[in-house]
């Protein structure tokens, strides 16, 4: 960042928490990103279970077609993103691409985000002029730009966003874990699988200007698929990505702040490093459990 | 059995409301008759069994009686009621379906969702601390009416199926229903597990008096249990007696071709001659 070459990190901790507040663009980034990270791990948790993370993988990638669109007739990309994911959305769940994945969905799911891709690589080429620096945002974030307004909106979209999590969040677990007990109890479970996804569009909307639509993995799946192997309890689960997603937002902020790199880099690494860590450790612990059985054999004989 | 009545009556004679009435029911898919002219009464405390070839329209009566399906004509009305979805008098296991091994939730969250898992909004257990200990202890008891205790919080991808289909069946029971229909729900397991499953319901049936309909495929191991048969084949439905149902005559004429019932000097009955050419053997407790 154009910060970096200036200060460096004093590694006092204090210090360099004065550093960075004084900065009214590190305020915002924190605020946008907090929020982010914080829908991001709830929204994440269910598309772990639900098995739907290339569907949502494949949202971001039409958001990119979304947000050059609205560039090109002027709009804002997150509008764009907004409509398109939405709209996939609905494709998703007309053509029952939602369901559990099959060789034959995750065809059908690529097939259309490639070609999402390339009508964004066609709406880039059209506005090349007006829009071509911004498209690094897009695809990558930048936390750093983020400006008052933006926090505005991730803020009222996150207070609409808990409220229909504290409303649809038990009826979702049901519909996604036992599709069909909950629909002999009455739960919608189609429709909620359509809800579930343009409330993923908007949370994918959302998170571009933090992260971007190619990196937007890091704090959507990973963080809730870490929480996901360290409980088997959905509330703790959730609870946990959203702390973990929270941890690597402002792990990746700070360093951001203070090395020559961007900020997206430093949280999907941070969050790639920890999911290693968890997922070697569940595979080293029966390991480790037999060494400490055998142990207590030997020191019974 | 104790609770065991054939008919829909009390032993005192005096007639008592079936808890299931069906009259006159169809059901057609396209132009497809699956059956029709259904007529049973389902007294409270039945074990029934439905059976029958594949295909025949098992799982689709079972559904009518759950409101999932609608029917082209007749009635159906459970405890008084027409037939709705989501009636939490009927507990409903779905024919066999397995978790994914990574599905890393435990069993004792899949057993409370059949609780309250179609309410909409938050519990906060601070607020409702005693509705939650009640809800708890509901789920502890069903997961103790089946012998799930040991395994309940261990993540349910990762238990066998006979366990899974315990917790199944004991997220089925969490309701307190009156009826409990069971799909199919022996299939795929392994002998021991059969066997060991179908004591489950048998004991459930009897602790609970909840009515039980239960979809086979091979009845042998809850005959022991059953008061009726509800045979379904070729469009037709007959319901009797085990002993009624699985003889030569009444089969033949089902199936609308000779079919043979042969009874061993063990007590065992062999069904020959299906049409489809399926061989089934049924216990016989004579």
């Amino acid at each position: 960042m154009v910060i970096a070459d200036a200060i460096g990190p004093s590694w006092d901790l204090v210090a360099d928490y004065q550093i960075i507040s004084q900065y009214h663009f590190m305020h915002n980034a924190f605020l946008a990103a907090t929020l982010v990270a914080c829908i991001a791990g709830v929204v994440g948790y269910f598309m772990v279970i639900r098995s739907q993370s290339f569907a949502g993988h494949s949202l971001a990638n039409v958001g990119f077609a979304g947000a050059t669109g609205a560039a090109l007739v002027g709009a804002s990309p997150i509008v764009g993103l907004f409509l398109a994911g939405a709209l996939a959305a609905l494709g998703i769940q007309v053509l029952g691409l939602g369901a559990r994945q099959t060789r034959q969905n995750d065809i059908a799911v690529g097939a259309i985000f490639t070609l999402a891709l390339a009508l964004g690589y066609l709406f880039l080429h059209l506005s090349k002029n007006e829009y071509g620096n911004g498209i690094y945002d897009v695809l990558f974030g930048n936390p750093l730009g983020i400006s008052d307004g933006d926090v505005r909106v991730n803020l009222w979209a996150a207070v609409f966003l808990a409220l229909i999590a504290v409303g649809g969040a038990r009826p979702l677990l049901f519909a996604s874990l036992d599709p069909e007990v909950a629909a002999a109890r009455g739960v919608p479970v189609r429709a909620l699988g359509l809800g579930y996804l343009i409330v993923l569009a908007l949370v994918v909307a959302l998170a571009v200007q933090v992260i971007g639509v190619l990196l937007i993995f890091a704090l959507l799946v990973t963080p809730a698929a870490i929480a996901n192997v360290l409980t088997t309890r959905p509330v703790v689960a959730i609870a946990l990505a959203v702390g973990l997603g929270v941890l690597f937002t402002w792990l990746g902020l700070v360093v951001g702040f203070f090395a020559p790199y961007p900020v997206g880099f430093f949280i999907t690494s941070f969050a790639f490093a920890a999911y290693i860590v968890v997922r070697g450790g569940r595979w080293l612990l029966p390991h480790w459990h037999n060494v400490l059985a055998a142990q207590r054999m030997h020191e019974v004989r | 059995m104790a609770h065991t009545q054939t008919a829909p009556h009390s032993s005192h004679g005096k007639t008592v409301p079936p808890i299931i009435r069906v009259r006159g029911a169809a059901v057609r898919l396209g132009n497809r008759a699956i059956w029709d002219g259904v007529d049973l009464d389902v007294a409270a405390g039945e074990f029934l069994a439905i059976l029958g070839p594949n295909g025949a329209g098992k799982s689709t009566l079972l559904k009518t009686i759950l409101g999932l399906l609608p029917l082209t004509a007749g009635r159906i009305s459970v405890l008084g009621q027409p037939t709705r979805r989501g009636n939490p008098a009927i507990g409903y296991v779905p024919q066999r379906r397995s978790f994914d091994a990574e599905v890393r939730v435990r069993g004792r969250d899949i057993v409370r969702l059949g609780l309250d898992g179609d309410r909409w909004g938050l519990p906060l257990p601070f607020l409702h601390s005693a509705a939650a200990r009640v809800a708890a202890a509901r789920v502890e008891r069903v997961i103790d009416m089946v012998g799930a205790t040991a395994y309940a919080d261990r993540p349910i991808g990762e238990l066998s199926g006979g366990e899974q289909q315990r917790l199944l069946i004991a997220q089925a029971l969490v309701t307190e229903p009156r009826i409990l229909a069971l799909d199919e729900p022996l299939d795929s397991l392994d002998l021991a597990n059969q066997s060991a499953v179908a004591g489950v319901i048998r004991t459930i049936a009897h602790e609970t008096g909840a009515a039980v309909l239960l979809v086979a495929h091979d009845i042998n191991p809850i005959l022991p249990a059953l008061d009726r048969i509800v045979y379904v084949a070729r469009g037709q439905v007959m319901v009797g007696t085990p002993e009624a149902v699985i003889t030569t005559a009444t089969l033949s004429r089902l199936y609308g071709t000779t079919v043979e019932v042969l009874h061993a000097s063990d007590g065992r009955i062999v069904v020959v001659g299906q049409p489809e050419g399926e061989e089934v053997s049924y216990h016989g407790h004579r």
